[in-house]
């Protein structure tokens, strides 16, 4: 498995750059991720739905459906994929540190 | 060594090259020929074949900016064995409407994908999208961006509002009942954010057949399936009739006694048929199609709910909405679609068809949600009882009658 240093840790991470152990996750490693899913900087509404998806995935295990993470947030999903280019799937929840989205095609 | 275990050679693959058919070995054979993906895909494929299992890992999130969809992302676990697929990421291209290409546009297609990718492409693939096989994810953004300079643009995929497909309706068909090529654009150029960005709780399909020969299969395999038909007579021009018979057509045997709902009748003049009674089955329509025609006030009957087995079992669509006159901007149907899309990404749950949550919540319940009067019409089949149970014709002492009633 491919090894990648985020914030002066190393992480496993899998083909699509998601990492493995979530449990080393902090703001830091979450903002080192950002540059790689097309976020330059990491703005305070960026945070507002990496945290949202963060603490909903530690409370529930899953991620929260992209419907819910637009009404808790408050921000539409052009909105969302102006914070977050590649979507909230594969960027925002990468960055949050969550494992990869399972699911169908 | 790129071919792995199986030193090139393909011995289990061989057998299915073998006859006269078409053979998708054959094809990949020859895409091996000058394409190391294609080549090591074979090889791949031949130790699946010798252990009995599949070598492609499960998932992978992939994509272009912008888009939510439209790439599946797809590693090999052999990367080892087989390096030159250790990414194999299908592509969904969005198709023109009936299908129509230009011999140019193909080649164009075709120019993009063999510079990008493995070179093998599915034509088409179950949801109507061109389907290009194979490539690796730093390819992706360069073959999207070469896709959409070409006029192109990714389909759907995920969660989201599926590739919108359609029959060759009235481009090349005369019981074409509404124009399928039309609304199927116009429905993918008005859901371009349901379509790239997906938010529902599983994917949702539109398909457009032009009339109930369905061949686009819309009551199987789309969520809403769109079918032309007629309010009126069916249009018979009896001269025609007895041609067919003078030709040597068995008219009372083999259109009459295969009509369904038995509503016609041929006393070799006249053909009469009782249309209160015809179920708009078509086979007399195909069986005589210089004597007959579809009607005149022309529309389509919109069913809802159909899918493929995953999660719950098949289910084929039933119907909705009896008639709808289909005329740009489609208002009507727009308005529909939105509002059983409001309700299922509301209480629907994750991965959940919207067949089934119809299933789940009751068609009563869902009717009333998206404010649609239940009639008798909605029905899973002609001539069936209708799912709805009328309470206004119930009344004490109805009950013995009950089982016969049909009712829930």
């Amino acid at each position: 498995m491919a090894q990648i240093e985020l914030a002066g840790k190393m992480f496993d991470i899998d083909e699509d750059g998601f990492i493995q152990d979530a449990s080393d996750w902090d703001e830091n490693v979450g903002a080192a991720i950002a540059p790689t899913e097309g976020v330059t900087e990491m703005t305070e509404e960026h945070w507002k739905v990496v945290n949202y998806i963060r603490d909903y995935y530690l409370e529930f295990g899953v991620a929260p459906m992209v419907r819910k993470l637009c009404k808790s947030t408050g921000f539409d999903m052009k909105k969302i994929y102006e914070l977050f280019p590649s979507g909230p799937a594969k960027g925002a929840c990468k960055i949050a540190g969550l494992p990869k989205p399972t699911g169908c095609v | 060594m790129a071919d792995g275990q199986t030193n090139g050679k393909t011995p289990k693959l061989d057998k299915l090259d073998k006859g006269p058919w078409p053979s998708f070995v054959k094809e990949i054979k020859r895409a091996a020929e000058k394409n190391p993906m294609s080549k090591d895909l074979l090889g791949q494929l031949e130790l699946s074949y010798e252990d009995k299992i599949g070598h492609w890992k499960h998932g992978g999130i992939v994509g272009v900016l912008g888009y939510g969809g439209g790439v599946i992302g797809r590693y090999s676990d052999v990367p080892e064995k087989f390096p030159n697929v250790a990414h194999f990421h299908t592509i969904r291209v969005n198709m023109p409407a009936g299908w129509f290409y230009t011999s140019d546009a193909l080649r164009t297609l075709c120019d993009i994908w063999e510079k990008h990718g493995s070179g093998l492409t599915n034509m088409h693939g179950s949801t109507g999208d061109i389907v290009f096989l194979g490539t690796r994810t730093e390819q992706l953004e360069p073959i999207f961006s070469e896709l959409t300079k070409e006029g192109f643009d990714l389909g759907g995929s995920g969660s989201d509002v599926r590739t919108p497909s359609a029959c060759v309706g009235p481009a090349r068909c005369e019981w074409a009942c509404y124009d399928t090529l039309k609304l199927c654009y116009d429905l993918t150029m008005e859901y371009q954010d349901e379509l790239h960005r997906p938010a529902f709780p599983y994917k949702f399909k539109f398909k457009c057949s032009g009339c109930p020969n369905d061949c686009v299969a819309s009551v199987a395999r789309s969520d809403m399936s769109i079918i032309g038909t007629w309010k009126d007579d069916i249009q018979v021009d009896q001269a025609a009739v007895k041609e067919y018979e003078d030709k040597g057509l068995n008219i009372q045997r083999d259109v009459c006694g295969n009509c369904p709902s038995k509503c016609m009748d041929w006393d070799g003049k006249t053909l009469e048929i009782d249309n209160r009674l015809c179920v708009r089955c078509m086979h007399c329509i195909n069986a005589m199609p210089k004597a007959l025609r579809p009607g005149k006030e022309r529309g389509a009957c919109l069913l809802l709910g159909s899918k493929a087995p995953i999660v719950e079992g098949a289910q084929l669509s039933s119907v909705l909405v009896p008639f709808m006159k289909m005329e740009p901007p489609y208002q009507e149907l727009k308005d529909l679609c939105e509002k059983i899309w409001d309700l299922w990404c509301e209480e629907g749950k994750a991965r959940e068809r919207v067949g089934e949550f119809i299933q789940r919540v009751g068609l009563g319940n869902f009717l009333e949600a998206i404010e649609v009067e239940p009639s008798p019409y909605m029905i899973a089949h002609p001539r069936d009882n209708p799912y709805i149970f009328y309470e206004d014709y119930f009344e004490e002492g109805d009950e013995e009658d009950e089982d016969e009633d049909g009712d829930e």
